[in-house]
């Protein structure tokens, strides 16, 4: 029953599994969620015959729903996700009962069927990875970004996450972004689209915008704003770009209309909050204005009742900004001067385990609604970042919600997900799309940037990430050989040290890309921190729909700096 | 001088071990402020000061020679010596090894006694561990010839080790070898110990001083010069371990020594809590590649990586010292080996990895003796990390070399003269070594082939046969087929073809011997050494009658087998001579003669500018037509009579074969069966193999290799130089009279000895075993090295087998002696002695019984035509 939807409509985003958002399914027939929990049951329990009820309902549910709460009432297990680390405690728990599943299938028939060999494994780490390296003039690269190492491992199909990574051509600098989409890919593929032009027409002088503007007027060839840099997977798509094209020229018209003349200085705070601010805006708009075509006017529909987050780096010489919006996670990888790694987070994850973003919430709404706003650490009971794009649910009023979907298309009207209505739902909007902006001005020990989607913060510890990008980058043959010296070391512990160091020496020579480095230790790695093929070989050949049980959508952009540029400005200033 | 070595040694034993050798460095640097002033001449320069320089000088000294000097660059007793690990092995695959070993043990145990200075000699015992049933084989082997030579030993059950040793971790255990008489030693004080022996019989020792190069006059060593002078002397030996090879091209005239170093690491650990039993046995666990002992209540344990690290490729460099450091990663699947063999060693506290060097050698072996260019000039190096064990026993033969001509027992294997300057390339010594250093501990299995440093000498019919399935080995670099694989056949992989058993090739081979008897089939044999020797008078038939023992006064186109004796009647050669003019004549001998046989040729030949010697191995292409259709082929392509009348055997003559003309054809196989061996110049011998082929087609022709010639030639009971024949082998007591003629008119090299042996009888005599109740495919194959037994008494070694497709059984070469009752002195061997005895032959503890004979087995049955059979060929194996 559960499995139905899951199935059938999964580009509909009315599944509950592995869903940011989301809303029991009912059938007519079956109208309390009560009842439909014996069909995940049904469906989990061959598959973990030897365990009690209660694991697996820890792991169907929990893992499930990590990012929204079917109905909490039914749901116990979730204390775990209170834990510091829950994403490493709940992985690990399913994880046992798979493996005993698989060993058990193993004997019974297919013996090596879930075993990939390193050539398999690797060609599916490597399927989206991306490099690029800022080309050099001259032999030199006067960009303080060497270039970038991008690449995402799906754990729902399709991927809900998105990447964008763009070099702006008419001011300096250099935009990132990672984009987690929850209920579909819809929003965060539109985001992934548009983002980057509203920021880059946020940072244009009043010029360059008017010269536009004049150019699309008479009809002559548009000035580029930004080159991409894509990989062969990352799609635009065709049938929007029109509408997408006049949402964002009316952007451009109002900022021109808005300003006075006066060439004042660009806030790139401002303009990412404001970029951020007006395409939510422009998505909201568009899914209430409807289109006469109805390819597009369901497809702004789905942007808007879908929802992601955004995590966005702009890098112009030593200026780097971070906009947030969600949880996902920018991380600096700064090196100290006696070669260790250590991790500078430069962006706060909009969830219910940040305080500053729960007092924000009660402040936004009536006292009464203090215990439901934020339920079972999720925004409602229902959607784990605080905040996002889309997701319109929780940002229209009810009038405003049920009239749209009155009016839209079928497919929309027979769509359980988008006619629920959240519970507790007094005082919209409860959602925004406003990011929090961090600068941090770079120095020659930053040494990298990692903006990953949380799919990789829940598996692995910052510092861990850190420090492996970081030994990645620096190369193994840089590692210092093991002197004993005058220390006291025991056979056992070099034995030990030595294994780690074999076990990452093979993993760090498969991989070119740090991303695809850093994914392979997220999903291999054993209790060591080593890689280990045969978790890794089991975790990816997990079949598509019990995927998302052990893992979420990964998504990793490694923006390596220049520090000789880098440097080279901060003398400058000096 | 004494007094000063003597210092040193003094406070050696205040401060043994490896941390408070600085102390030792800072008093001999105190010392060497005093300049010394080299002596100016010395019977005997001594290069090296390590255990096998101090070794040889005192040997040399003990046996009574003076003036000799020993010069050390660094200080004594540094390099590998200082490094070595201290483990004296007797459990050797190599008989002469296993000797070398036993003598050394037995001199390091009263050397204490002897000097008074303490060598840490510590009778422990070894055990060496087994994890697979092939490795248990390879023990009892070791076991069985070391029970025959006296070394107690025994196989032992994996219970027992875990009782003779409290942490080993024996459950992946089939069985063990336990040797209690091996010892540990600290190799540093027995190589001062050694110096001091020397020292106190007169040896001048000389340290901080380096031997820049040796001077050499008319191929004699004059003397030699230093960084602090130069010594005029009449023998230089170079034990310069691994700079051996550098000092050796230094020379004018440059001595080959091919050895390489390669990285080695062992550990030390700090000792236990309750510090180890200092008698607790040393282990080698050659499976898990690692040997441990017990050090200074902790451990030492160290291994021979798959992996091995070669080092100083291009000599001598300091940069690559310095750079000597620990490398844990390396060492790393030794350590999982060491702690899967000790769990307990977890909580053991690591003391350092020590980095030392060791050199090893092409073929595994050291090498002793003089090299074949320069008189005078000695090597002893290359150990293969076996310096220490091997070091007693390599110095006391290489002083009996130096002072009476030859050492007391055979050591051809080790001869500097089996390698010549091919083997001296340094990318080959490089590629080898990475293969040799894993070989110490990999399974030792019968006719095994190095797999690298191939392809460099080959026929030019190498590509010919290639692609007709010949697989190849390889023999002074030389590349001869072993068997063709037919078409549509398959053989095993290269690792899992190594076994004790029956091989995979068994048959294969059987249809080459059957058709080498019923129709006719061809060998490349073009390895073969070949020399002509040519002179404008009759100067080459002197000296040949000199040097050979059979009549070389034979009509033109006769060919003679005859050995080349050394004084003592022994053979140093094994060779087929045909006269090809009154004043030519063409040698033929085996493969790995081409140095030795060529210095010998030299030291002994007048040196006249009329008498030509030339190597023309290279000129040739050697086939042999084996087969009773061998006449038919060669008379279709040649036009000429090949019949008996006309081509008697033991015939040699120039004839056209095909279109090519000039080809050398002698009717002999160097197998006994019938047929023709064709020398072929080498642009001719494509052709004349394609049109042997295509008109042999209907006889039935094919290609066979050696494996097929050898089972026919030990069927025959024709030994092989090398290994049934040696140095200290007479023709008497090998049934070689017919090849020796006592009254030839001229007293030639070891006729008094011959003579001497006529009279009084030999005391050993090889013998012909044909294996009664063995089951060629259940039991162990014989390979060679097996004890015979006597009437359930050991009476000596087989030194080879094959099986005998026309016997159906398995036959062994052996030599058999007669030990007294009393005091095992030798007593002489007769036919009788041979003939009344009941035989048995001991494979890997298995003893099975033969029959011994003293002739070949068909000779019985065709009495006839013996004198032919026995002339027919005979030396083989080259």
């Amino acid at each position: 029953m559960l499995s139905a939807p899951c199935c059938d409509d999964r580009r509909m985003c009315v599944c509950p599994g592995p869903r940011r958002i989301g809303i029991p399914v009912r059938t007519s027939s079956l109208p309390l969620f009560s009842d439909a929990m014996p069909a995940p049951t049904q469906l989990f329990f061959p598959l973990i015959r030897n365990c009690e009820l209660s694991r697996i309902y820890g792991t169907a549910c929990y893992c499930h729903h990590k990012h929204l709460c079917c109905s909490p009432t039914y749901i116990p297990q979730n204390r775990l996700r209170y834990t510091p680390h829950p994403a490493y405690a709940t992985f690990c728990r399913p994880r046992e009962n798979w493996w005993q599943y698989t060993q058990g299938r193993r004997y019974a028939s297919t013996p090596q069927k879930f075993y990939l060999t390193p050539p398999q494994v690797n060609s599916i780490l490597k399927a989206n990875e991306y490099s690029f390296k800022v080309p050099e003039f001259d032999g030199k690269n006067v960009s303080s970004i060497l270039g970038f190492d991008s690449n995402q491992l799906p754990a729902n199909a399709p991927i809900e996450d998105r990447r964008s990574a763009a070099t702006c051509l008419q001011t300096r600098g250099m935009l990132l972004g990672v984009f987690d989409g929850h209920a579909g890919c819809a929003c965060s593929q539109a985001v992934s689209e548009r983002l980057f032009y509203y920021i880059a027409v946020s940072l244009l002088p009043h010029e360059t915008l008017l010269e536009i503007e004049n150019a699309v007027e008479s009809g002559r060839a548009l000035l580029p704003i930004l080159q991409w840099h894509k990989h062969p997977n990352d799609y635009f798509s065709k049938e929007a770009s029109k509408l997408y094209f006049n949402s964002l020229r009316t952007y451009w018209q109002e900022l021109i209309d808005l300003n006075t003349g006066e060439s004042a200085d660009i806030d790139v705070k401002e303009a990412l909050i404001n970029a951020f601010k007006r395409l939510d805006n422009d998505i909201s708009l568009e899914a209430q204005v409807g289109d006469p075509n109805s390819f597009l006017n369901y497809l702004v529909l789905r942007v808007a009742f879908s929802g992601a987050t955004a995590c966005v780096a702009h890098v112009d010489g030593v200026d780097l900004h971070v906009a947030n919006t969600g949880d996902s996670r920018a991380m600096l990888g700064v090196q100290e001067e006696d070669g260790s790694w250590s991790a500078v987070t430069l962006s706060n994850d909009h969830n219910a385990q940040n305080e500053r973003e729960l007092e924000r919430l009660k402040l936004e709404h009536p006292k009464n609604e203090a215990k439901s706003v934020v339920k079972q650490d999720r925004l409602l009971g229902l959607l784990m970042p605080f905040r996002a794009f889309g997701d319109v649910k929780f940002k229209w009023s009810i009038d405003l919600q049920k009239r749209v979907i009155e009016s839209g298309p079928d497919q929309l009207n027979d769509n359980e997900y988008t006619k629920f209505i959240p519970p507790n739902y007094h005082t919209p909007p409860y959602l925004t799309a406003e990011p929090e902006v961090t600068y941090h001005r770079l120095r020659p020990q930053d040494k990298f940037l990692v903006l990953a989607t949380d799919g990789l913060w829940e598996t692995m510890h910052r510092q861990d990430v850190v420090r492996i990008v970081g030994e990645y980058l620096t190369g193994m043959h840089q590692q210092q050989p093991i002197a004993v010296g005058g220390y006291k070391v025991t056979l056992g512990q070099m034995h030990g040290l030595l294994t780690e160091r074999r076990a990452k020496m093979s993993s760090v020579f498969e991989d070119q890309n740090a991303a695809t480095h850093l994914i392979r230790h997220a999903v291999g790695n054993n209790e060591f921190g080593a890689v280990d093929h045969e978790r890794l070989s089991k975790m990816l050949s997990l079949p598509e729909e019990l995927a998302r049980m052990y893992r979420d959508d990964i998504t990793i952009i490694v923006v390596q700096f220049n520090s000789h540029v880098v440097g080279a400005y901060q003398n400058q200033e000096q | 001088m004494l007094y000063r070595l003597l210092s040193i040694v003094q406070r050696q034993r205040t401060s043994p071990g490896w941390q408070t050798w600085s102390s030792t460095r800072s008093s001999t640097s105190a010392t060497e402020s005093h300049s010394v002033t080299l002596p100016a001449q010395a019977y005997v320069v001594i290069c090296g000061g390590g255990i096998l320089g101090t070794s040889v000088a005192y040997h040399l000294s003990k046996m009574g020679w003076q003036d000799i000097v020993l010069l050390e660059q660094g200080r004594l007793a540094a390099g590998s010596t200082r490094f070595c690990a201290g483990i004296l092995s007797t459990a050797r695959h190599s008989s002469i090894e296993q000797k070398m070993a036993d003598y050394s043990n037995k001199l390091y145990c009263h050397l204490e006694q002897e000097t008074g200075i303490q060598t840490g000699y510590l009778r422990t015992g070894s055990i060496s561990l087994a994890q697979t049933q092939d490795r248990l084989i390879s023990l009892k082997r070791i076991n069985s010839r070391l029970n025959v030579v006296g070394i107690p030993s025994e196989i032992i059950s994996p219970k027992k080790v875990a009782e003779l040793h409290p942490f080993l971790n024996v459950h992946d255990l089939v069985g063990a070898l336990h040797v209690p008489e091996d010892a540990v030693v600290s190799s540093p004080d027995v190589a001062l110990a050694l110096a001091s022996a020397a020292s106190q019989n007169g040896v001048q020792i000389y340290d901080r001083t380096s031997v820049l190069h040796v001077l050499i006059k008319k191929g004699q060593v004059t003397g030699v010069e230093t960084d602090k002078g130069q010594i005029e002397c009449q023998y230089f030996v170079n034990c310069a371990g691994q700079w051996a090879y550098e000092l050796g091209l230094s020379n004018e005239e440059p001595v080959s020594i091919p050895l390489h170093a390669c990285e080695h690491f062992y550990l030390l650990t700090r000792p236990w809590e309750t510090p180890l039993q200092s008698n607790t046995p040393t282990i080698v666990d050659a499976d898990g590649r690692i040997y441990i002992r017990n050090w200074q209540g902790g451990i030492l344990s160290g291994g021979f990586e798959k992996n091995p690290k070669p080092i100083f490729t291009e000599g001598k460099n300091q940069l690559e010292i310095q750079n000597l450091r620990e490398d844990w990663d390396h060492f790393e699947p030794l350590l999982s080996s060491l702690l899967r063999r000790m769990p307990v060693l977890e909580t053991l506290e690591i003391l350092k990895l020590v980095n030392c060097p060791e050199t090893f050698t092409p073929d595994m072996k050291c090498i002793m003796g003089e090299s074949p260019v320069v008189q005078g000039y000695f090597v002893l190096a290359g150990m293969n990390s076996a310096g220490l064990s091997l070091g007693g026993g390599a110095g006391k033969f290489l002083a009996e070399w130096m002072v009476y001509g030859y050492p007391t027992e055979n050591v051809w294997e080790l001869d500097l003269q089996r390698f010549g300057a091919l083997q001296s390339s340094r990318t080959f010594l490089r590629h080898r070594v990475m293969e040799v250093m894993p070989l110490m501990y990999d399974l030792k299995v019968p006719r095994w082939d190095f797999q690298t440093g191939r392809q460099l000498r080959t026929s030019p019919l190498y590509d010919r046969l290639d692609a007709q399935g010949a697989r190849w080995m390889e023999k002074h670099g030389f590349e001869r087929p072993k068997y063709f694989v037919p078409p549509n056949k398959d053989l095993l992989a290269l690792e899992q073809s190594k076994t004790f058993y029956k091989p995979d090739w068994f048959d294969i081979v059987e249809s080459e011997v059957k058709c080498c008897k019923e129709a006719v089939c061809v060998i490349d044999m073009s390895s073969f050494t070949k020399f002509e020797i040519t002179s404008t008078g009759d100067q080459a038939l002197e000296s040949l009658q000199y040097l050979f023992s059979n009549d070389l006064d034979v009509p033109v186109g006769h060919i003679v087998h005859t050995g080349m004796l050394n004084e003592c009647g022994g053979y140093e050669n094994d060779c087929s001579i045909a006269r090809l003019n009154k004043r030519s004549f063409f040698m033929i001998s085996p493969t790995d003669q081409q140095v030795h046989c060529w210095a010998w040729l030299n030291k002994y030949m007048p040196k006249d500018s009329s008498l030509l010697l030339e190597d023309v191995t290279w000129k040739y292409t050697a086939l042999n037509l084996i087969g009773p259709r061998a006449v038919d082929v060669l008379s279709e392509l040649s036009y000429a009579p090949m019949t008996p009348d006309h081509f008697p055997t033991l015939f040699c003559k120039e004839m056209s074969v095909g279109y090519a003309n000039g080809i050398r054809v002698m009717s002999m196989t160097h197998t006994g069966e019938p047929g023709f061996m064709l020398y072929i110049p080498i642009e001719y011998a494509l052709h004349v193999y394609n049109e042997v082929m295509s008109v042999g087609q209907k006889y039935g022709i094919r290609n066979a290799g050696y494996y097929a010639l050898r089972s026919l030639r030990i069927e025959k009971f024709f030994a092989f130089w090398g290994q049934d024949l040696n140095t200290l082998t007479t023709p008497l007591e090998c049934g070689g009279e017919s090849r020796v003629k006592l009254e030839k008119g001229i007293d030639f090299i070891g006729r008094n000895a011959l003579l001497q042996q006529k009279q009084n009888g030999v005391y050993k005599r090889l013998a012909m075993f044909i294996l009664d109740d063995h089951d060629t495919d259940l039991d162990l194959w014989p390979w060679w090295g097996e004890p015979i037994y006597r009437n359930g008494k050991y009476a000596g070694k087989t030194t080879s087998s094959a099986y005998s497709y026309t016997l159906d059984r398995h036959v062994c070469l052996g030599y058999v002696h007669n030990f007294s009752e009393d005091n095992g002195e030798e007593q002489v061997v007769t036919a009788d002695f041979i003939n009344r005895g009941e035989y048995e032959i001991d494979i890997a503890g298995h003893r099975f019984q033969a029959k011994a004979k003293l002739y070949p087995v068909t000779s019985f049955f065709t009495h006839k035509r013996r004198k032919d059979d026995v002339e027919l060929s005979d030396f083989h194996g080259k």
